[in-house]
């Protein structure tokens, strides 16, 4: 049983991972609305006297998705294995602090700061699996009691910004090549990464196994405990990536930049506007970065515009349940004409 | 269909819980030693208690409500604008708070139900439409002022013999737990249970499964109005009220033996584990604890709940595990 | 695969396109500040607290040369003015560029919309840039960033945090155009000025020094902080603790009420019940000083001092009940100043390197005269905003 399963289409689960037809699979979509977004967004800037794909328009659309896309990727493999994350908020800003700490200004220390992070990191994903798997904690509940547990630890230890990272670190948050940051490009490549591991490794086969039905995966063979503690530990590390490049950006690290900036449920929201079946079972990277170039496309052009930071939340949200409520359309369109064939 | 219909089933470790966490307030703090200082609990606790029933109709249907904290902090400015600090126009708000209330859960039901949406994405998206909404009507921060006799419901209290003072909200908790209660005893309380448990059943045995859901997210939407309107009475307007009560909801239920996913636990175990986690606040406030460790405390609770809950629960041989996640 | 080495040749392209860093020159200061207990603060700085309390009691000087009364957001304290005839930019048609760390609290919202009635005030601002960061440090850096392409006159930065915006800031003064920082600061000295207040040392003692003569020995004191890690509101707590340390006063409680009124309220209660009396309350900040207030009036207790800010429905409560009461200010009108400071860089003409405002209290003889019965309650008194044109409309 997964997370989240509430619509009639349980008794007729897709049987097979990957849509069959070319057309218009959510991660099409995505893509399709990206561009969309991108010329109504630049018609609509353009009339306002601006640009929004002059090279300071991309390079912001670009950073702007770097972090939120590094959580989001780790995001997608959890939600694909039927899980969910709400730690990743607090511990993008453990991380950073983790990372800052270590480095405490010193070059020599970039490479054990960076390290110790993502152990750190690794180590409160392992937590969160073990907590979901053994002691058989629903996902959000056990997520959202680890994100208390370093709430309450970074509260108690810290009262704002601490740590240093050397300078040559900080190149890490501000190169770029042309209007494209080097951060933006890694965080493509570690989407790549996991792309390949979901898609071309077994394990990652298992992951969409064991989010599409758990029972039927465990009967398969599959070992789904450790699928799914796999899961989290790869989902914290991106979240733990995410922290050291915040690092690098603010030049120290920051308990609150995970949560002030609302990762948890922001990278949730990403993950889902791509495509990707919150139940699990279904979707992939490609439409989480495709999400994610959505909402920070959408963020830039309404800086554009000058529009109302509160009308930004309105349009988020109803963008998130319109996407959503057209997936699900459209599954349940193909499952039915999958059924008639 | 499993479901037994005993509705205390895991309702008496929570119940244990509360008890001990009361006894030691008592030992703890001079104030408990008589009625008010558990009243005082009560009344600040009625909110989140009121919050956390309305929560359990969602999640033992199956569902989850995100969007009750922007609901509370949306009802909050509404009703300070709206009224403007004037008596006359306390009756037709608080009509128009509940009409609000039950409107939000109606969008929130339906657009799970009809457009099979999950739960947890539109009340996401509620949530966010809410917080920007109502500050965009409200220009950013809140304004006007709410009347003394709106906020009577959650300051004011009446005289009773032998308690004292008994706060209108504890009155209203007590009301609203006891028609919760009756409720969940009724069929249709039943079959949303089941709804939660194995809706395939339920639509095979002819019950309206859609019309259940909605029904939850209704009630949901109501009473976290009904919460705001005690929340607004109890302190004044801010724009930070609702924050993180979603989170703090849905924890309290978890803490009363409720499952995520559905189809298990009590009303009353719910409201319990509500009222647990602020007895388990103050008691750590008596204790001296330092305030920035509350989180963590209330993290390792809420895991240790419910690993105990659901490990507990197979070795009774209950049902099979719904294990992961 | 394939789209993986589409990334690559992207990525080599692009390299042969050139590479670039946004990284600012000079090498930020980093800092260090832990603590394990709220009630302690590594925020506390003996020769600024020493500072901030001398400017407590100087006398300002106004833009015209005389003591500027009656516009303290043009009132400098102590000023060390800067020559800034090579930013002038003769013929007006400004284009001022705005960096705001967010608008997620009603002092925020007060000093924005002051702000941007001062725009209104400057026919020679033509075009005025606004970017909310909504809190996120790393919205904000961007934002910045994205300066570099608007073809700013002069940009005008609130940061969201001091240390982890000081290279988002030396960045944007790489640009060209003048650089204003307001409210919180930054660790470098490149904006060409920084306009604050007396600041937060000055706040807190205010407050503690008031309760310290109004409690008689060894009451208790209830501290309430909004959160942690805001370094606006770390210096006022540290600077009250130090007033309180050899007071004799005993704080029986710091709590952290993140802002919320109903937080606050039980918080009060709590402590009511607990220590059975407060002799007093001290708060970094007023938003929920009627919450506290009400918390005694509810537990039927008698309304100890108290230190709240200047929002109107404190300073109502604060008459209707004839509370002992005190209202340190961090004024809204600081709001107005980045904008005359803007334009008079861009004339030419000469600003203090720091500009330091006027931090003013409201005590019971001032009381009556910051009194606005029709303002909204979250209103701030001290937001100068009263001789605007468009006054009180846009503050409803």
């Amino acid at each position: 049983m997964s997370l989240l399963q509430e619509t009639p289409s349980r008794p007729r689960r897709a049987s097979s991972v990957r849509a069959r037809r070319f057309t218009l699979t959510p991660t099409t979509t995505v893509y399709l609305a990206l561009v969309a977004l991108l010329i109504i967004g630049s018609v609509l800037v353009a009339i306002d006297g601006g640009v929004l794909l002059d090279q300071g328009g991309i390079l912001n659309i670009l950073t702007r998705s770097t972090v939120l896309g590094l959580v989001a990727i780790g995001q997608t493999m959890v939600i694909v294995t039927g899980s969910l994350d709400l730690s990743v908020a607090y511990l993008v800003g453990l991380c950073s602090l983790v990372a800052a700490e270590t480095m405490a200004g010193s070059e020599s220390m970039m490479v054990p700061g960076v390290l110790l992070a993502l152990a750190v990191a690794a180590v409160v994903g392992l937590i969160n699996g073990l907590v979901i798997t053994v002691l058989k904690a629903h996902a959000f509940i056990a997520t959202l009691g680890i994100a208390l547990v370093i709430k309450g630890y970074l509260e108690h230890t810290y009262t704002g910004p601490a740590g240093s990272v050397p300078r040559t670190f900080q190149h890490l948050g501000y190169d770029r090549i042309g209007p494209v940051p080097i951060a933006a490009l890694l965080m493509l490549l570690i989407g790549a990464g996991a792309w390949w591991y979901l898609r071309r490794t077994r394990p990652g086969y298992h992951m969409y196994a064991v989010g599409g039905d758990l029972e039927v995966a465990r009967l398969s063979g599959v070992r789904t405990g450790r699928t799914i503690v796999m899961a989290h530990v790869l989902c914290a590390v991106a979240a733990g990536l995410a922290g050291v490049f915040l690092a690098s950006r603010l030049g120290s690290g920051a308990p609150y930049v995970g949560t002030d900036a609302g990762y948890d449920l922001e990278s949730i929201a990403a993950v889902v506007l791509g495509g990707t079946v919150l139940a699990g079972g279904r979707g992939g990277v490609v439409g989480t970065i495709g999400g994610v170039l959505i909402l920070s496309t959408l963020d830039t052009i309404f800086d554009d515009l000058a529009v109302d930071p509160f009308f930004k939340d309105v349009v988020r949200g109803v963008v998130l349940i319109v996407a959503v409520a057209l997936y699900a359309r459209r599954q349940l369109a193909g499952q039915l004409s999958g059924r008639s064939a | 269909m499993r479901w037994r219909p005993r509705l205390a089933e895991g309702t008496a470790p929570v119940l244990v819980v509360l008890a001990l966490l009361l006894v030691a307030l008592a030992f703890a703090g001079s104030a408990y030693s008589e009625p008010a200082g558990y009243l005082a609990l009560l009344k600040r606790a009625a909110p989140l208690v009121i919050l956390a029933i309305g929560q359990y109709f969602v999640i033992v249907s199956g569902g989850f409500d995100l969007s009750v904290g922007s609901l509370v902090t949306a009802e909050v400015v509404i009703a300070a604008r709206l009224i403007d600090g004037d008596d006359a126009n306390t009756a037709w708000v608080i009509a128009l708070l509940l009409g609000f209330g039950i409107l939000v859960g109606l969008v929130n039901g339906l657009i799970t139900t009809r457009l099979l949406v999950p739960s947890f994405i539109v009340t996401l998206g509620m949530l966010l439409v809410l917080d920007g909404a109502v500050f965009l009507w409200s220009g950013g921060a809140p304004r006007g002022a709410l009347s003394p006799s709106f906020r009577v419901f959650g300051r004011g209290g009446v005289d009773v013999p032998v308690l004292g003072q008994v706060p209108w909200s504890v009155i209203i908790l007590l009301v609203v737990l006891i028609a919760a209660v009756l409720f969940m005893r009724g069929g249709t309380g039943r079959t949303l249970v089941a709804v939660g448990d194995n809706e395939n059943a339920v639509r095979l045995a002819g019950g309206r499964v859609e019309a259940l859901r909605l029904l939850a997210f209704v009630l949901s939407g109501v009473l976290a109005a009904l919460a705001a309107i005690l929340l607004a009475g109890f302190a004044g307007v801010s724009a930070q009220v609702g924050q993180g009560l979603e989170f703090r909801a849905i924890t309290a239920v978890v803490l009363g033996g409720v499952l995520l996913g559905g189809g298990r636990g009590s009303v009353v175990a719910a409201a319990a584990g509500a009222l647990s986690l602020e007895a388990l606040f103050s008691l750590l406030n008596l204790l001296g604890v330092p305030a920035a460790l509350e989180s963590a405390v209330q993290g390792v609770i809420i895991i240790a709940a419910v690993a105990y809950a659901n490990l507990g629960g197979r070795l009774r041989l209950r049902k099979p595990s719904p294990s992961v996640p | 695969m394939n789209r993986k080495w589409s990334v690559v040749a992207v990525a080599g392209l692009l390299a042969m396109a050139g590479c670039a860093s946004d990284l600012p020159d000079q090498g930020p200061g980093g800092s260090a500040t832990r603590a394990a207990d709220p009630s302690k603060s590594d925020y506390f700085d003996q020769a600024e607290f020493d500072r901030q309390l001398k400017f407590r009691t100087a006398a300002a000087v106004g833009l015209d040369g005389g003591d500027g009364a009656g516009k303290p957001w043009e009132q400098m304290l102590d000023p060390k003015l800067v020559d800034t005839a090579k930013f002038a930019k003769p013929g007006g048609n400004y284009h001022v560029c705005f960096s705001n760390a967010s608008v997620d609290n009603p002092w925020r919202q007060v000093g924005w919309k002051t702000m941007q009635e001062e725009v209104k005030l400057h026919p020679e601002i033509t075009k005025f840039t606004n970017l909310d960061a909504e809190a996120k440090d790393d919205k904000q850096i961007s934002d910045i960033q994205s300066f570099a392409t608007r073809q700013c006159s002069a940009i005008i930065i609130s940061p969201n945090t001091t240390a982890t915006l000081t290279p988002a800031v030396e960045s944007a003064c790489k640009i060209g155009v003048p650089v204003i920082v307001f409210d919180r600061g930054v660790k470098t000295d490149c904006p060409v000025t920084f306009v604050h207040p007396i600041g937060g040392f000055a706040f807190g003692v205010n407050g503690a020094e008031f309760l310290k003569e109004k409690v008689a020995p060894g009451g208790k004191i209830l501290a309430l902080r909004i959160l942690p890690g805001v370094d606006v509101l770390e210096t006022r707590w540290a600077g009250a603790n130090k007033v309180f340390e050899g007071s004799g006063l005993k704080v029986v409680g710091v709590r952290f009420t993140d802002g919320d009124a109903a937080k606050t309220k039980s918080i009060v209660n709590e402590y009511i019940q607990r220590e059975g009396t407060i002799d007093g309350v001290w708060m970094d900040a007023g938003a929920t000083a009627v919450a506290a207030v009400e918390a005694f009036q509810d537990a039927g207790k008698p309304i100890p001092p108290f230190v709240g800010e200047d929002q109107q429905d404190f300073l109502r409560m604060w008459v209707k009940e004839k509370m002992t009461a005190i209202a340190p200010t961090y004024p809204t009108y600081q709001w107005r100043t980045p904008i005359i400071a803007a334009v008079r860089i861009l004339a030419g003409k000469q600003v203090p390197k720091e500009w330091v405002l006027p931090q003013p209290k409201i005590t019971q003889d001032t009381l009556q005269s910051y009194l606005k019965q029709d303002m909204p309650p979250l209103h701030y008194a001290m937001c100068g905003c009263e001789s605007m044109p468009s006054y009180p409309g846009a503050w409803k």
